[in-house]
């Protein structure tokens, strides 16, 4: 079966590769790239764990082909910290217990982070809503709502609007 | 879980991607947002040897207005109608039902398109294109054509929509004079799609009585069906709660209900009832406060 050149950005750096059309974005990322921070949960587009951002959107990219990405910007878990720091989001899930096993936790930054694009101040009920795609096992959600607002507390998404200077090229996938 | 193996087309016209229907045949599959054909693919339920991607055409994206009418691409997402200020001045049952659909990811995907073409019978826009009289334009290699929602909702997952033909476009005419408007489900609690739900579009004349209305249900039976008995018994009553309760009732009146191990056929006709009154209520209060459409679950 014949494969497909793409060319993706994927956390600010040029990624090309050969792939076939079946190959999933998140296998992409995992296998491909080495990016394991997007997890794979159900498989089935209902956890929400292996959510990234598609062009600024919250996606599953259980659910998307790779090759469907081409000429778009992927953002994963592993784009949010700068030289070490962490994203407030981040930040957020650690200072308020946001977490027990961390599976769901990448997939929860990224949704929150679609969310806080939208809505800088978001009530508890929109973030309850905003993560409705976001399954957690551990937390009863309650920790996860307050990393949350933390994040809009401190700084929401200030911290990446320099992200386009620090884009590569390069990198072959 | 890995799909069967496929050519992939992306085209970025619509003739480009007819043609490439018309030349591949029952081996091809569209491709909308992928939020029911990529698991069905993944369980290998579907294993379509060539998929045409429609996510590169860019002409069937969009909301426009005119002449009392909107019309909105066929590949337009869930979220794009959620946050469009347009509809939520125009046709506001669009966006208020969009919220309710899957959760945002499947929301930033999924289309209004792939949703209405693939008939699921748990959809939620079935029941707001029947409520609203779409139409819808379909494009194939010969012809163009126009179907009504009333003729297009055919059977189980299937549509009127021919193999070799693409919908392009649904095309709604906008609510005049005192309207209401409300979409009502009781969601699955684990997939989200409809066990229940009910679109309500009311008129109101001057005195504040149903001029016109027009109901439909999703989730109950086979296909989407508007509730005629119901729309009759509204119709030039005063929409008190003994005529509104009376009218819901008639709600399930030529269904052939569909029953699983969640929600039985009797549970569900309980439930059509029930919503079909929280829907015209609720479309009763839009209209008399003209705060646009409500749209709630509930788990």
């Amino acid at each position: 079966m014949a494969t497909y050149s793409i060319a993706i950005t994927v956390n600010g750096t040029g990624r090309t590769g050969e792939v076939e059309p079946r190959l999933l974005l998140v296998d992409y990322l995992r296998n491909r790239l080495g990016l394991t921070g997007t997890h794979v949960g159900c498989n089935t587009s209902q956890c929400g764990a292996c959510t990234v951002l598609l062009n600024g959107q919250a996606v599953k990219s259980c659910t998307v082909f790779a090759v469907q990405a081409t000429d778009s910007d992927v953002l994963t878990i592993e784009g949010l910290a700068t030289d070490g720091t962490l994203h407030p989001l981040q930040q957020g899930f650690w200072e308020e217990h946001g977490l027990q096993c961390g599976y769901c936790t990448p997939g929860m930054i990224m949704s929150s982070y679609d969310l806080l694009t939208h809505n800088a101040d978001p009530s508890e009920a929109e973030i309850r809503h905003a993560l409705e795609g976001n399954l957690c096992r551990c937390t009863g959600y309650q920790n996860i709502v307050k990393a949350v607002q933390y994040a809009a507390r401190n700084g929401g998404l200030n911290d990446v609007s320099g992200r386009a200077s620090q884009e590569e090229t390069g990198g072959t996938a | 879980m890995i799909t069967g193996m496929f050519e992939y087309h992306a085209p970025e016209e619509v003739q480009e991607a007819v043609a490439l229907l018309a030349e591949h045949g029952d081996e091809a599959k569209v491709l909308a947002g992928g939020h029911s054909l990529v698991p069905l693919m993944k369980l290998r339920l579907a294993t379509p040897s060539v998929i045409v991607d429609l996510n590169r055409i860019a002409a069937l994206r969009g909301i426009s207005q005119s002449d009392g009418s909107v019309t909105i691409g066929a590949m337009t997402t869930h979220a794009a109608i959620e946050h469009s200020a347009d509809l939520k001045a125009a046709l506001p049952v669009l966006p208020a039902a969009a919220t309710l659909i899957g959760d945002p990811m499947v929301r930033n995907r999924g289309t209004i398109g792939g949703s209405l073409v693939h008939a699921d019978p748990a959809g939620d826009w079935p029941a707001v294109a029947l409520a609203l009289d779409a139409r819808m334009h379909l494009v194939g290699p010969v012809e163009e054509r126009t179907v009504r929602a009333e003729e297009f909702f055919v059977d189980l997952l299937t549509s009127a929509v021919e193999p070799g033909e693409i919908l392009t476009e649904i095309e709604i005419a906008i609510s005049v004079g005192r309207f209401g408007m409300s979409y009502q489900k009781f969601a699955h609690p684990a997939s989200g799609y409809a066990v229940t739900g009910v679109a309500a579009i009311l008129v109101l004349d001057e005195a504040s009585g149903c001029a016109d209305c027009r109901v439909a249900i999703t989730g109950a039976g086979a296909t989407p069906v508007r509730a005629v008995d119901t729309e009759a018994a509204l119709k030039g009553t005063a929409l008190d709660d003994g005529a509104i309760a009376h009218a819901a009732d008639l709600a399930v009146t030529g269904i052939d209900f569909l029953g699983d191990l969640y929600a039985s056929e009797e549970y569900r006709k309980q439930l059509v009832r029930v919503y079909t009154r929280r829907a015209v209520i609720a479309a009763l209060h839009s209209a008399t406060r003209g705060t646009g459409a409500v749209a709630a679950k509930t788990i």
